[in-house]
């Protein structure tokens, strides 16, 4: 046994240092002490509130009235609030709605971004100039409120579920971000599947897609995260209480500081906590935003950079 | 040797063809004729399919952002929803009353209001929000560690994909009536205190919302500049003598100048739209006086008290002064030498 296994020499170390160029000088204590206390600062003031809605979501009612409301040590952990707001009700159905709108627009808003990208990739392809200019022109302004109002409801889309996804579905600016990265795959590639036999769409998915994977998975994120966190179309063009998402029950149970509909017997008697229950709706409208985006972290600088728009 | 008997001049190069290029360079060579010198037809029969692609996302952009700008005819009229379920209806049946409607506005003064504090909060938002990301990207670059900075890229992003709901609704936990702030200040025996309905502080605290959801967010495009700058200028800076703050002043702050002209154009062509999000949701909390800006006073105006033609015409004021603007910065972006959002 006295072979010792040695680590790999170069095997990256990621919680220490890389070694310093020799023209460098050394950091002064002062200095790394207040990067160190400013970064802190920085992620605390975003992780400090949520750490307490978290914590105050599985408090009991005992806990939360002892503490004299939020909770910031958690003292015994309980799940009544979710337990409560899952079994069936308003805002079971809020969640499950807005679950389905994000993944029908989802997948929607890709399936039109994705072709329209790739449509308008491939250089001195016919038209592809005009369309472009179709497109672009619309980051400069905006039809207005109230006449996109008037056709939504001239085309019959009010109280369907439809007014949520179609009038934002697409986003150039997502689209032109996919098109950047398409146009980076190499023609000869393109052309030699063509050879082979592929069509257009056979080169999408075959070639294209595969070889775009991060920036298909940011964009992905970005639109999901456009639908998950949208309230305003919902509460334009829906009327019916029944049908509302997630965010718009969040602003009725939280800002309004109204019951959920059927829980108010149980806020006001029994163990459930009102604020207990706005806590649980609000980490329910994180969860999902939280769990997924830092797995495509690493791609965002891919998500966020058109470059120059090129002709 | 027998190099010299290879052909140089490009007109034995069998391969090349001589184009004359529209730019008046007679010399110039290309390899393949130009795409134009293809017929039409066959451009179609060979980018059909890509067209065809394009059209799903053409269709929407024409029905949902091109269509609309027709019905801004409803600020021209005396528009009645009540003649039809249908908007299309209303408009052809609704009486012209030319610029009554703007002639109005000019008078009201909620409107006034509304214009005030429109600008108001873009400039309390220009000069407080804006140098924090690059404050925060300068920090987060200085961090050698790679997880350090992983986590840290994490925690900051993360706001920045909540909703404007959520954000509020955190921000009231804090600094409401019944928030951490005051819960905390009546344990100690002082009054709670009540931030969230306070109009004095309205335009702080948007500010605030805002650098919390996306002040870490709004560091990725400077990282990407930072990553940019070639070592070797740091090290040649370092060798003539500079220290760590002159590197800085003298190497990384002119690579984030382009990037730092452009949000700036871009923030400025967008001036008129501070948040509408984000101020509606508040807009009761803190009442209209100080929370009503131009995109509210349109909502207001249009989807509460159904004056259509009123709201639109509000709307139409805002969106012709706001491509004024757009146009005009990306015009001081070109005198600047900056290249804007497009193109002279």
């Amino acid at each position: 046994m006295t072979a010792v296994i040695e680590k790999p020499a170069n095997k990256p170390r990621p919680w220490t240092a890389p070694p310093r160029p020799a023209w460098e000088e050394e950091p002064s204590k002062a200095g790394l002490a207040g990067k160190g206390i400013a970064l802190s600062f920085a992620c605390l003031a975003i992780l400090f509130p949520l750490w307490i809605v978290i914590v105050t979501s599985l408090s009991s009612r005992k806990t939360i009235d002892e503490a004299g409301g939020l909770v910031l040590v958690p003292k015994g952990i309980t799940f009544i609030a979710y337990q409560e707001l899952l079994s069936g009700g308003q805002v079971t159905r809020a969640a499950i709605i807005s679950i389905l709108v994000t993944l029908v627009g989802t997948l929607f808003s890709m399936a039109v971004s994705v072709l329209c990208a790739y449509g308008l990739s491939r250089s001195g392809s016919l038209g592809h100039r005009w369309i472009l200019m179709t497109l672009l022109a619309t980051m400069f302004f905006s039809a207005g409120l109230i006449p996109t109002y008037l056709l939504v409801q001239s085309l019959g889309l009010m109280d369907s579920y439809l007014a949520l996804i179609l009038p934002s579905a697409i986003s150039v600016f997502n689209i032109l971000v996919l098109r950047g990265f398409f146009m980076g795959i190499s023609q000869e590639l393109i052309d030699s599947a063509r050879i082979d036999g592929a069509g257009d769409f056979r080169i999408l998915q075959q070639i294209v897609m595969p070889l775009s994977r991060a920036v298909l998975a940011v964009i992905t994120l970005f639109y999901a995260v456009g639908y998950w966190s949208a309230w305003f179309n919902a509460s334009l063009y829906l009327n019916d209480q029944d049908m509302m998402p997630l965010q718009n029950v969040m602003i009725q149970l939280v800002q309004k500081q109204e019951a959920p509909v059927g829980l108010g017997q149980a806020i006001k008697t029994g163990q459930l906590s009102g604020l207990a229950v706005q806590m649980a709706v609000m980490v329910m409208a994180l969860l999902p935003v939280a769990v997924l985006s830092p797995f495509v972290q690493r791609h965002f600088k891919k998500g966020m950079l058109t470059g120059a728009v090129k002709g | 040797m027998s190099h010299s008997t290879v052909p140089r001049s490009s007109t034995e190069a069998g391969t090349l063809e001589k184009v004359p290029v529209a730019s008046g360079d007679t010399t110039g060579f290309r390899e393949k004729p130009p795409a134009g010198k293809l017929s039409l037809r066959h451009r179609f029969r060979r980018d059909r399919v890509l067209v065809l692609m394009t059209l799903p996302a053409v269709l929407l952009v024409l029905v949902f952002n091109y269509l609309p700008i027709l019905g801004n005819v409803v600020a021209f009229q005396d528009y009645d929803p009540y003649i039809s379920d249908n908007g299309i209806v209303s408009i052809l049946n609704s009486p012209f009353v030319g610029v009554e409607n703007f002639q109005r506005i000019f008078e009201d003064s909620a409107f006034w209001n509304a214009v005030e504090n429109t600008l108001v909060l873009f400039f309390v938002q220009l000069l407080l929000f804006f140098p924090i990301p690059i404050l925060l990207a300068l920090l987060i670059n200085s961090v050698v560690r790679p997880r350090v900075r992983a986590v840290a890229q994490a925690v900051l992003y993360l706001p920045h994909f909540f909703s404007w709901v959520l954000v509020i609704a955190v921000f009231q936990q804090m600094f409401g009536g019944a928030g951490m702030l005051s819960q905390l200040l009546r344990q100690n025996g002082y009054d709670g205190i009540d931030i969230m309905t306070n109009p004095d502080t309205f335009p702080f605290l948007l500010t605030a919302e805002s650098v919390w959801k996306d002040a870490g967010w709004g560091i990725i495009v400077f990282l990407a500049a930072l990553a940019s700058v070639s070592p070797d200028l740091y090290e040649a800076a370092a060798m003539d003598g500079a220290g760590r703050w002159r590197r800085m002043w003298h190497v990384t702050l002119p690579a984030l100048r382009p990037v730092i002209a452009l949000l700036l154009v871009l923030r400025v062509g967008d001036a008129l739209t501070v948040g509408f999000e984000q101020i509606l949701l508040q807009r009761d909390a803190v009442g209209p006086g100080a929370g009503e800006v131009l995109d509210t006073f349109v909502w207001w105006n249009g989807v509460r008290n159904q004056d259509f033609s009123y709201a639109a015409a509000a709307g139409l004021i805002k969106g012709v002064v706001s491509i004024g603007l757009v146009l005009a910065a990306n015009k001081v972006a070109h005198l600047m030498g900056e290249q804007g959002v497009y193109k002279k």
